[in-house]
């Protein structure tokens, strides 16, 4: 297994509300997804990742609400907000033209 | 809308801790028993499992105080925390917390109190008046008046015309008079205002009307009379159908037209106003005449109001351009004279300037008694931070961060503070109307000066508070930023005052103390001089065996014939009275508010520069005046009977005077003219003080009663006798002749002059209260020093009793560290004092700022009562029992 890569200082945020855009979805599951989707590459700190998760509620871009999990356990569950939707789409936006600038210094000869 | 989402988790953060702390905590452990499941389907024993589990979690506690952080509960849970904790700690320590709260009162309390003296008095005097933040002060000034004397009506007139700055020009003269409402008399404050009063200041009367335009104009043309509620409520029981009714004022008629509303008590500092009068009525209040056609004539007071956005740099161009104009249109009677104005607190005319050096000075003193109290209450911070240190010490080895102490350590100084100023707003509140206190009643009329507690006020308090609360958490604060972990786990020994580290700073703390507080000694020590000197000053005149009364016929509705058959036959009860050497009327006394007469005058011979035009005070004076008040001629002689409307007009100068106008020749035989009329020169005075004993030589000059207005109303009387046997003696003669005419308070000339320092007595009352105020805090900071220096250090104290030392020796050895400690303070105020003494300036008369005595003063009781402070301590001291002490450690 290859060392995963740390995340960028504040990319963690992007990722878990591009995660929750797609559904509903519990703490460890939104590290679980991001690790799949990237393909083992991006490991979430899980020491993080709550906190995280703590201030996108307390700034109102996701809310949480209690349910059941997989396997019949109670857990907490995350959505994105109206505002968080229109947040993300900001963010995400934000971070393509950052790689894409960051690619076009990089790819100078 | 995201508040919508916010809002509930906040207030769940802060209300329903218990359900968010439960929810955090079943969120984590079911995000680590999902991992513990992974790891143990990948094939991990699950002890294994739970721990990489909890590994990769990076601990259970610290992730949840990061969601708590992220929450931002702690920002207030730790402040809450820290009120509680800071609240339990004063509970724990009820001495502590009284002192170091009373210290703090008194020390917000006195600064409170003086702002809002501040803020009632000097900068918003007038409570109902609209806009007193644009309202200034006119005034005239003349080459040998540069403060703020009286204008002319013409002149103000102008001014009101061409005055394209000022939203408005209003006069208010103070006057007072004789009320006789049933069958109960008393004397009264009102003032004399121009029409447009009510209308310029914005306070329209609660019944009836204001004055109307024109009503000022025409000599007596208007008696109409606008009332004060308060006397309204007094005097006529609160009467709704009073508008209409009749009232006589000084024998005239007057409608009243109008009540002023509750809460407002005129326009002038010092006294409450009971009734206003249009200025066309002026003859009937003032002395000389009707003025109102007279530019030369200087008599009102008034007020302007400048329009928005005007500075005032603009406005008083303004004022010297039209000024300068009427200069050159009039020269008979403006050459050499300007017009000017002063922002109210610096208002010449009324007690606003005559207060404005004391509260300046009070102002001082306050920060002095605060720094004072500060002091004090840091010391005991400190010894109870020396008894915590254990508790910081631990905190510390618990991993608390130097930040989080010391928001707990300020959080406490916060609640402190916060006590402090709840009871020093009290204490304000208490102190309003103290300022009057010390001024003594004069003829019943008592004096008006509210303090004023309004959002200035309390926003300078919460300041101070705020400011408080820095210089106490501090100390603390930087004991803790020391906490030198290994160091603070082994014990430490003290040794007699003057150690390193904390005692160091408590002795630092105990020199401030000493030697703020022995410069207000020695303030108060000077001003107590200047008081003693202003009150032995001469002010001409035989002050101790002359007393005097008045009896107010005009308001009792003599006509002048009356009057004068009433003065005559009084004056030949009170002479043959046994015990009085002599007697005579007049119509001002020296040193009272009411201002002397003036009016330009022509000296026959003398031509003044072209930058003048000479005015003189002067006095109507009685047959044997001069004699009566121990006034001593120089030459010529005294008014006498024979000085009467037959004979030809006469007048006696002063000195001053002499010298001024016939510059080397004798007056005696000369002529000088007044209002248009020609009077001879008899006879010269010495030179006495007529309106303040801190007067300099003043050009004065006396006329006969009989030969000008018959408004006098001063009885003086020259008697050994005690003013209680005199007053009813006078007062039965009064009766014998007209039962329904009573006379004033009758008082000697001493209190008079006594009364007439008033301004500077207070300075002194309140300079001294302070001052012992914050000496009793050194005192007991000095005292708290010691005591704790010496129960620190029984050990070295038994060691030396146990070496030989006897109970003298150590008596000695504390007693001597404490007056080294008073001697560095003591040196340091002296220095202090040397710098600022100089600003008591204008308080001081005839006493140098460096008065060698004032500090000889300071010295000696600062010696005392270090002395005092150190006694106790120094004598437990010696009374160390060296087996005992060496075993209990």
């Amino acid at each position: 297994m290859p060392k995963p890569t740390d995340l960028v200082q504040g990319t963690l945020d992007l990722l878990i509300l591009k995660t929750l855009a797609l559904q509903a979805m519990h703490g460890w599951g939104i590290a679980q997804r991001i690790r799949q989707v990237s393909k083992d590459v991006l490991q979430v700190n899980q020491g993080a990742l709550y906190p995280a998760l703590h201030r996108l509620e307390q700034q109102g871009w996701i809310r949480a609400k209690w349910g059941e999990s997989e396997n019949n356990r109670r857990a907490k569950f995350y959505s994105l907000t109206p505002d968080g939707v229109k947040y993300l789409r900001q963010e995400q936006a934000q971070w393509k033209r950052l790689s894409l600038a960051i690619e076009l210094v990089l790819d100078t000869p | 809308m995201r508040w919508y989402y916010k809002l509930p988790l906040r207030l769940q953060s802060i209300f329903r801790k218990n359900r968010a702390e439960q929810d955090l905590s079943e969120e984590l452990q079911f995000h680590l028993q999902a991992q513990i499941d992974e790891y143990v389907a990948q094939g991990m024993n699950p002890n294994e499992a739970r721990h990489v589990a909890l590994r990769s979690l990076g601990g259970i506690e610290q992730a949840k105080e990061q969601c708590r952080d992220a929450r931002k509960v702690n920002v207030i849970e730790h402040f809450l925390q820290d009120v509680r904790f800071g609240l339990r700690m004063l509970r724990r320590s009820p001495g502590f917390s009284v002192l170091a709260m009373l210290c703090l009162t008194l020390g917000i309390g006195a600064n409170a109190a003086v702002f809002s003296w501040i803020e009632g008095i000097l900068f918003r005097p007038y409570p109902a008046v609209v806009h007193q933040e644009r309202l200034v002060a006119i005034g005239g000034t003349a080459r040998d008046e540069p403060r703020g004397a009286p204008l002319s009506w013409p002149d103000f007139q102008d001014l009101q015309r061409n005055c394209a700055l000022c939203e408005t020009l209003f006069v208010s003269k103070i006057t007072g008079t004789t009320l006789s409402i049933g069958d109960r008399a008393e004397r009264t404050t009102g003032s004399i205002v121009s029409a447009n009063y009510f209308d310029a200041i914005g306070v329209p009367p609660m019944l009836g009307r204001g004055f109307l335009p024109g009503e000022d104009q025409g000599q007596g043309a208007h008696p109409v009379v606008v009332i004060s509620y308060q006397l309204w409520q007094r005097r006529f029981r609160s009467d709704p159908q009073i508008v209409g009714t009749a009232q006589r004022l000084n024998g005239v008629v007057h409608t009243i037209v109008g009540v002023a509303p509750q809460g407002f008590y005129g326009t002038f500092v010092g006294w409450g106003m009971n009734f206003w009068v249009p200025a066309s009525m002026e003859d009937l209040f003032e002395s000389g005449g009707y003025k109102l056609e007279d530019r030369g004539a200087r008599w009102i007071e008034a007020y302007a109001r400048l329009k928005p956005g005007v500075t005032l740099a603009q406005a008083q161009q303004e004022f010297a351009a039209i000024s300068g104009r009427l200069e050159a249109d009039y020269p008979a009677t403006n050459r050499g004279r300007a017009i000017r104005f002063w922002p109210l607190w610096q208002t010449p005319f009324n007690n606003a300037g005559t207060l404005l050096p004391t509260l300046e000075i009070m102002l001082a003193v306050v920060a002095f008694v605060l720094l004072i109290a500060c002091a004090n209450v840091g010391n005991l911070l400190l010894m109870r931070s020396f008894a915590r240190r254990h508790e910081m010490s631990v905190r510390v080895a618990l991993g608390a961060g130097r930040a989080r102490l010391w928001k707990q350590l300020f959080t406490e100084g916060l609640v402190l503070s916060l006590f402090g100023a709840a009871g020093g707003l009290l204490v304000a509140y208490w102190c309003r109307y103290a300022l009057v206190l010390l001024f003594p009643a004069r003829g019943g009329v008592q004096m008006h000066l509210p303090g004023e507690i309004d959002w200035r006020v309390l926003a300078l308090s919460a300041g101070i508070c705020l400011a408080t609360t820095l210089l106490l958490g501090l100390v603390p604060a930087l004991q803790a930023g020391k906490i030198d972990l290994a160091q603070s786990m082994k014990m430490e020994s003290a040794g007699v005052v003057g150690g390193r580290g904390r005692a160091r700073v408590r002795s630092g703390l105990v020199l401030l103390q000493v030697s703020l507080s022995f410069v207000l000694l020695v303030g108060a020590g000077l001003l107590m001089q200047s008081l003693l000197k202003v009150r032995a000053a001469s002010p001409g005149f035989n002050a101790r065996v002359v007393q005097n009364t008045a009896i107010d016929l005009v308001s009792a509705g003599y006509t002048p014939e009356r009057a004068q058959n009433f003065q005559d036959a009084l004056l030949e009860r009170v002479r043959a009275l046994p015990g009085v050497e002599s007697a005579a009327f007049a119509r001002m006394t020296p040193l009272s508010y009411v201002s002397s007469a003036s009016a330009p005058l022509v000296v026959d011979g003398y031509q003044p520069p072209p930058e003048e035009s000479p005015t003189v005070d002067y006095n109507e004076v009685g047959d044997n005046y001069f004699v009566t008040m121990g006034i001593p001629l120089v030459a010529g002689r005294e008014f006498t009977r024979a000085d009467d409307e037959n004979n030809a007009l006469v007048t006696v100068v002063n000195e001053t005077m002499g010298q001024r106008y016939w510059q080397g020749r004798s007056p005696l035989g000369e002529r000088l003219q007044l209002n248009g009329r020609w009077m001879q020169v008899v006879g010269i005075a010495k030179d006495s003080k007529y309106s303040s004993v801190r007067e300099k030589p003043t050009p004065f000059f006396f006329v006969p009663l009989r030969q000008n207005s018959l408004r006098g109303s001063v009885l003086n009387i020259r008697t050994p006798l005690a003013p209680e046997t005199m007053a009813t003696a006078i007062a039965r003669e009064v009766h014998a002749i007209d039962a329904n005419v009573a006379p004033y308070e009758l008082i000697t000339m001493q209190e008079q002059l006594d009364r007439s320092t008033s301004a500077q007595m207070v300075a002194v009352t309140l300079v001294g209260i302070l001052g012992s105020l914050a000496l009793v805090l050194a005192a007991i900071g000095l005292y708290g020093v010691m005591s704790y220096a010496v129960s620190q250090s029984t050990r070295e104290l038994g060691l030396r009793m146990a070496l030989g030392a006897g109970a003298s020796d150590l008596l000695r050895l504390v007693l001597s560290r404490g007056l080294a400690l008073t001697g560095a303070g003591v040196l340091l105020g002296a220095a202090t004092a040397l710098l600022l003494t100089r600003l008591l300036g204008n308080l001081l008369y005839k006493v140098s700022p460096r008065d060698p005595v004032a500090f000889g003063c300071a010295f000696a009781v600062m010696a005392l009562v270090s002395i005092t402070a150190c006694l106790l301590p120094a004598w437990r001291a010696a009374r160390t029992d060296p087996m005992h002490a060496l075993r209990a450690e």
